[in-house]
């Protein structure tokens, strides 16, 4: 079973948690990774920094502002990846960004060098099914899980077309919208969860907009995982090189959480 | 296929006996299997660029647009409500008007221009902005929003906003909302909100991101009017169409005037909607070169924002295009004296049209801009903005060495007066 598989047959759903890599400095992130998994964070998404990030939010933004102001590399990104695998051998370490410091150097390139550093899942948010070839069979030919996002736009029709290609997990962005802002309704996301959930034969979680563990077991009632980003950002942003603490504390309560959603109405 | 003449463009078609002796149309010739005019493919991809690369939120409505696109080029109702407005609204045909004075203190080829500089607005961006707009209205949407650079855009946008009643929000880097003011209080009084951003270096580029914020935010009831000829598919190809009225007219404009085509075409590029908008319906017209001119701003050495000369291809803003970036692939930002050209990409058909070598690119420094800006303003009487004194500084360089039977078509795609504050102040001068 890979790492990404174990984390979502727990018997529970697993908590899913974003920093960018390199916020406020590459040498920082490793002990801000190190406390979401002290937390109890099931995987880990790793930002790759990007100057455009044109689908997040202001905090998500400004983390990549803050990580590419303190130098940040690609180089960067992949050692500290290749680092975290060497202490944390089974936790799944997810990187997440856009296409074109993914592309620069050619897929292959960046499948291998995924493989390198112990990466288990890409996720690229500008890299729809349609544009596929741009990234996806390098990923597949490394082992390298590509996780695809779908949204409240994605109709039946395109559902498919989606999961195709897709492992690992599916990222369901519970909201139109840029990260880190309003949440969904919740009874929306219950119908996106199950509607997708009949289709899917892999886990889905659920992210954007989540930012209390409240939001996050509410979730967890209904989807495999919950993914929480620009709360956790916020707090590098507020105690930077000494968020290790805070982070660990709020990942903590959301993996309290959402761990133990479905026993609460069990 | 020969296409029905429209009835406004028959008295340019007068020396139409000339034309056919020589084998020529008034209307270019049809896509081919080997033709230059049958890009982008079904994905949307021009050779190796374009494409479709957004998120997951956008894509649904981004193949929606495609869908009705298709079928508003093939609704005769359509165009004929693009083509009214442009002719009675926008001020259309521009006019082609040959420089006398330009061509002899030139010594070489005779330099002729096409006026979209005299359209509504005062520049091309017009033309693109009826045909999205009257596609928004189309698929119901009720909200418009776009990014500005200059301003140039904004005001066109703002401009069709009113014009239909659609409430419109710009979107302008901060630093550019400080640069353009005059520009900014044009689209309050047309009744535009106008979004400064904040975000990176405050420049075109943070405003197309924050454009596509809102609309992945907003996806269900608003247009993104994207004014130049990049950005996902089908955006390139429609924003191509809807400016290939440049090209059209000036191709018939030439037979009517002097019975033959022009020997080279020359036009600015940023982007590249002005510029693809004359140069698209001659690609096939094998004897006609085509110069693009980007902005090499303080030079190629130092800060520019020519994306072909000095860029790669990478991925931003939906397309695969030739790109300012480091070795990581981070956009770098780039840099004009106009802000019209301050953009580090460039729309993907141009990549296509430099890598298969049907047009030739170079660029031009900020002080030859301005060189070229004052030559025009002097042999001619015509302020030009700084977008086209690119092309003029272009012009300046090769007409010399061409002969004087041969002739050069300049795209004059906006005029100066948005400029002249920021021209002055580069020349010393305080107002």
């Amino acid at each position: 079973m890979t790492r990404l598989a174990s984390a979502f047959a727990k018997g529970r759903p697993a908590l899913v948690t974003f920093v960018t890599g390199g916020d406020p400095t590459p040498d920082a992130t490793a002990s801000i990774l190190d406390a979401l998994v002290e937390g109890g964070a099931d995987v880990i998404e790793l930002g790759m920094p990007f100057t455009d990030p044109m689908a997040d939010g202001p905090a998500i933004q400004l983390a990549n502002l803050r990580s590419l102001g303190a130098g940040t590399k690609t180089a960067d990104i992949l050692r500290i990846a290749a680092a975290f695998r060497a202490r944390h051998p089974e936790v799944p370490l997810v990187l997440m960004g856009y296409a074109n410091p993914m592309t620069v150097r050619g897929a292959d390139w960046f499948a291998a060098e995924c493989v390198n550093a112990g990466i288990d899942g890409v996720i690229c948010v500008d890299i729809p099914p349609e544009e596929d070839p741009e990234l996806g069979p390098a990923l597949r030919n490394a082992g390298v899980s590509l996780i695809r996002l779908a949204t409240p736009t994605t109709d039946a029709a395109r559902l498919p077309a989606v999961l195709e290609g897709s492992s690992g997990f599916l990222y369901y962005v519970s909201v139109a919208g840029i990260t880190g802002m309003q949440q969904a309704v919740q009874a929306s996301i219950d119908e996106a969860v199950a509607r997708i959930k009949a289709s899917a034969t892999i886990p889905v979680a659920v992210g954007f907009g989540v930012r209390t563990p409240e939001q996050a077991a509410a979730i967890a009632r209904v989807a495999d995982g919950v993914v929480v980003g620009s709360a956790l950002v916020d707090l590098v942003a507020k105690h930077g090189a000494d968020a290790a603490g805070p982070v660990k504390e709020l990942t903590a309560a959301l993996a309290a959480a959402v761990h133990s959603a479905r026993k609460e109405i069990a | 296929m020969v296409k029905r003449a429209r009835a406004r463009d028959a008295n340019l078609d007068k020396p139409r006996g000339l034309c056919q002796s020589r084998r020529m149309s008034a209307e270019p010739t049809g896509a081919t299997p080997n033709s230059f005019r049958s890009q982008p493919d079904d994905r949307g991809h021009f050779g190796q660029f374009g494409g479709r690369y957004v998120a997951e939120t956008l894509m649904p409505l981004i193949l929606d647009l495609e869908q009705e696109y298709r079928r508003a080029k093939a609704d005769p109702a359509f165009q004929a409500e693009f083509d009214d407005l442009l002719e009675h609204y926008v001020g259309r045909p521009s006019p082609l008007y040959f420089a006398p004075r330009l061509t002899e203190e030139l010594g070489g080829a005779q330099v002729w221009f096409k006026r979209d500089e005299l359209n509504h607005t005062g520049a091309h961006k017009i033309n693109n902005c009826i045909g999205q707009i009257l596609l928004a209205m189309r698929m119901g949407k009720t909200r418009i929003i776009a990014e500005t650079g200059a301003g140039q855009h904004g005001v066109a946008t703002a401009t069709v906003c009113a014009r239909f009643g659609l409430p419109c929000v710009i979107f302008m880097g901060a630093t550019d909302v400080e640069r353009q003011k005059p520009n900014v209080f044009r689209m309050k009084l047309l009744g535009a909100e106008v979004v400064p951003v904040t975000a990176g270096a405050g420049t075109l580029k943070d405003a197309m991101n924050e454009a596509l914020r809102d609309w992945v935010a907003n996806v269900n009831n608003t247009f993104y009017i994207i004014g130049t000829a990049a950005g996902p598919h089908p955006y390139p190809e429609l924003v191509r169409d809807f400016q290939s009225v440049i090209g059209k007219e000036a191709r018939a404009q030439m037979l009517s005037r002097i019975g033959r085509l022009p020997d080279l075409l020359v036009a600015a590029i940023g982007g590249g909607s002005n510029a693809i908008g004359l140069f698209h319906p001659f690609l096939d017209d094998t004897s006609v070169r085509m110069l693009g001119v980007e902005a090499a701003g303080h030079g190629l050495d130092k800060e520019h924002a020519a994306s072909l000369a000095g860029g790669r291809p990478g991925i931003l803003h939906g397309n695969k295009t030739y790109l300012l970036q480091d070795e990581d692939g981070q956009i770098t930002e780039g840099h004009s004296i106009s802000a019209g050209l301050d953009y580090p990409g460039i729309g993907p058909e141009h990549a296509w049209l430099k890598e298969i070598g049907r047009v030739d690119y170079t660029s031009v420094t900020d002080t030859e801009a301005l060189d070229g800006f004052q030559l025009l303003c002097r042999t001619e009487g015509i302020i030009p903005a700084l977008e086209p004194a690119h092309a003029i500084a272009a012009v300046k360089k090769v007409a010399p060495t061409m002969g004087k039977d041969q002739i050069i078509l300049a795209n004059l795609c906006g005029r100066g007066d948005k400029d002249i504050f920021s021209v002055a102040e580069h020349l010393g001068v305080s107002l």
